[in-house]
């Protein structure tokens, strides 16, 4: 049985008030300025850092994204960080809230599918973070410029533009994540703490417990032990199941388009490096190749949360 | 009676094995208030988000204005207002902004938006508050303004679930008015309540739910018949020396006597049976305080179907 009408009816109208509601909030505020400020600090380390070791380097404003001066972390790990905080911040109550305020049932009432709420309500979050995204890419590259006093170069430019759209893609990730726990738990408190749990566990505890699980799957070879390298086998599971972690995908991705020498993200073979120049970039359209597979499981990663909360929503009885 | 605006027939809900509503019956014509009573959970609100497609409906059929609300919602969504038990809004918007976001969820063009929400304040006398943040509103203030939502709307079937539950005497009588405004308007008017007084002072005709059925219907007088049987109540208060019951069951055409206190009794008749009560009292050398003869109320009709109900019940279960 097919239902009438557009389900994108009421969408445009939802998405700009919803847009409205982040960008005027006080968390936005306060995750904002979390932001800012740790990308000063961050940056102000990478600066003195290039301006004492770097003698000349043709991606000098890349530097500015990966280099880290103890105690600080480079700016993109630093992201790799944060961004999931930001997200979960801006969608932990975006559905239960509608529920607890009890608007949910007046606001469904009005000539719109709950595809239209879901959708513009996910939307709204996505933009929210591009804007606040392209802010602090634009924060960055001026500052460079200041700093370093050196143009960009377009391939710098293109580069670090691609950047962003892979951490757009890990900020929706943990976004539709978010939401989902938000359509799923009736308390918004119960969603957050959910969130950040799972948060914690897969930007720290996972990268620590998957060489055990990966020994467990694939017992490592004793002869491999015996030459004092990693049995293949068990280093390749290892990978996978630190793949199931956004965390290592936006790594692996951004890593390969900052850092242009990047020539795997995954294991390399011997018989791979023949012929290769070590230490030499590689041209765009190749680390675009190599940044491809972890940015298309990031977004998959949208699409599979998204969905479910979309399942989720529109099987949930709407009465509080 | 015109063609009926909503039709139900057979209308079924089920939550896994428990059934909410059973196979319910009825037919609203327009301009008329239909009352929706019964006891809290007994299947009144599923009733209505069935009607509004807000949840799907488990068997049988039910038609709104000519539209399915399973297969186009929208259509019935355009048409019929809602107003939801302990209705909320956004509470950071103003009442205004409250309304403009609904205004445009409806469609309502941008140029007749405000002069829309300006007349449906002013309706529900919330003209001088419109501007200020809903934070502030008390219960019956919110109930006004999901009213100024559904005239706002235009809307041809106004729904209120329990509009008037928790909100104090004046505000009680206020909101009724409106009801009756909105009728006079030629406006449908569902309305569901456990108070019975207020539905019995604006509803045409009622339907009372009990488990999910429809146990009784129509106008609060041919219920009076059904239940009470006879139409009169004469309530006599007198203290005398001798046992009054006797003498008041003796009086040709009561069908009952009841003691309600100390000296106060109550007789159900065919007829007003007043000037046989009193001399009745006069002749047990009593001394009369009290003579009245009440028209047949909701309530009575309400507690004395349950009572019926469930001695018919314990009947059963002492010939078993």
């Amino acid at each position: 049985m097919r239902r009438e009408g557009s389900p994108w009816q009421g969408l445009g109208t939802v998405l700009v008030k919803e847009l409205s509601d982040h960008l005027s909030s006080a968390r936005m505020i306060v995750l904002q300025l979390l932001i800012v400020l740790t990308a000063f600090a961050a940056l102000y380390g990478a600066i003195d850092q290039i301006r004492q070791t770097t003698a000349e380097d043709p991606f000098v404003l890349l530097k500015l994204f990966t280099v880290g001066r103890s105690p600080l972390p480079s700016l993109f790990a630093f992201l790799g960080f944060l961004i999931p905080l930001m997200a979960i911040g801006l969608g932990f109550d975006s559905v239960n809230g509608e529920h607890n305020r009890r608007t949910l049932s007046r606001i469904l009432s009005q000539p719109i599918y709950r595809d239209a709420l879901l959708a513009g309500k996910f939307l709204a979050g996505l933009a929210t973070l591009a804007v606040s995204l392209l802010c602090l890419w634009m924060l960055v590259v001026g500052l460079g410029i200041i700093f370093l006093g050196v143009p960009p170069s377009s391939e710098e430019i293109a580069r670090s533009l691609f950047f962003l759209l892979v951490t757009l893609a890990y900020a929706g990730t943990w976004l539709a994540l978010s939401m989902l726990l938000s359509v799923v738990f009736r308390s918004a408190a119960t969603a957050a703490l959910v969130a950040l749990g799972i948060w914690l566990f897969l930007t720290l505890l996972w990268p620590m417990l998957s060489p055990g699980f990966a020994a467990l799957i694939a017992p490592p070879d004793p002869r491999y032990e015996l030459l004092g390298l990693p049995t293949p086998a068990t280093a390749e599971w290892q990978q996978v199941l630190l793949r199931i972690s956004p965390n290592n995908l936006f790594d692996g991705a951004a890593i390969s388009l900052l850092a242009p020498d990047t020539r795997s993200s995954g294991m390399i073979y011997l018989n791979q490096l023949q012929g290769a120049v070590l230490g030499s970039p590689l041209p765009l359209s190749e680390s675009l190749a190599i940044a491809w597979p972890q940015a298309v499981a990031l977004i998959a990663g949208v699409i599979v949360l998204f969905v479910a909360g979309y399942v989720v929503f529109q099987r949930q009885e709407v009465r509080a | 009676m015109s063609a009926p605006v909503i039709a139900a027939r057979g209308l079924t809900k089920r939550y896994g094995k428990a059934t909410v509503v059973d196979g319910i019956d009825f037919t609203v014509a327009k301009g008329e208030i239909f009352g929706l009573l019964g006891p809290n959970g007994a299947g009144k609100t599923t009733t209505i988000l069935m009607m509004l497609g807000l949840t799907d409906v488990s068997a049988g059929d039910i038609r709104v204005l000519d539209h399915d609300p399973v297969r186009d919602p929208l259509g019935v969504k355009r048409r019929v207002g809602y107003l939801p038990d302990q209705v909320g809004f956004y509470d950071n918007l103003t009442a205004v902004d409250n309304l403009a976001y609904t205004a445009r969820l409806m469609g309502i063009p941008a140029h007749e938006r405000t002069s829309r929400i300006a007349e449906a304040l002013e309706r529900v006398r919330l003209d001088d508050v419109g501007d200020k943040r809903v934070a502030t509103f008390s219960r019956g203030m919110r109930q006004r303004l999901g009213l100024a939502e559904i005239v706002m709307k235009r809307a041809e079937i106004a729904i209120l679930d329990e509009p008037t539950s928790g909100l104090d005497p004046q505000a009680t009588v206020e909101f009724l008015a409106m009801i009756e405004a909105l009728k006079r308007e030629g406006v449908t008017v569902l309305l569901s309540s456990h108070l019975l007084d207020q539905v019995q002072r604006v509803c045409d005709r009622v339907a009372l739910f009990q488990a999910g059925r429809i146990v009784l219907m129509g106008t609060v007088a041919e219920l009076a018949r059904q239940v009470l049987g006879a139409g009169f109540v004469v309530e006599v208060e007198a203290d005398a020396a001798t046992d009054l019951d006797a003498r008041f069951g003796a009086i040709p055409g009561v069908g009952s006597v009841t003691r309600v206190g100390p000296d106060r009794y109550r007789l159900t008749s065919e007829r007003d049976v007043r000037p046989e009560a009193a001399r009745a009292v006069v002749a047990a050398n009593g001394a009369l305080r009290r003579l009245s003869v009440d028209d047949p109320s909701l309530d009575a009709i309400y507690t004395r179907f349950f009572q019926k109900q469930s001695s018919t019940a314990e009947g059963a279960r002492n010939a078993a």
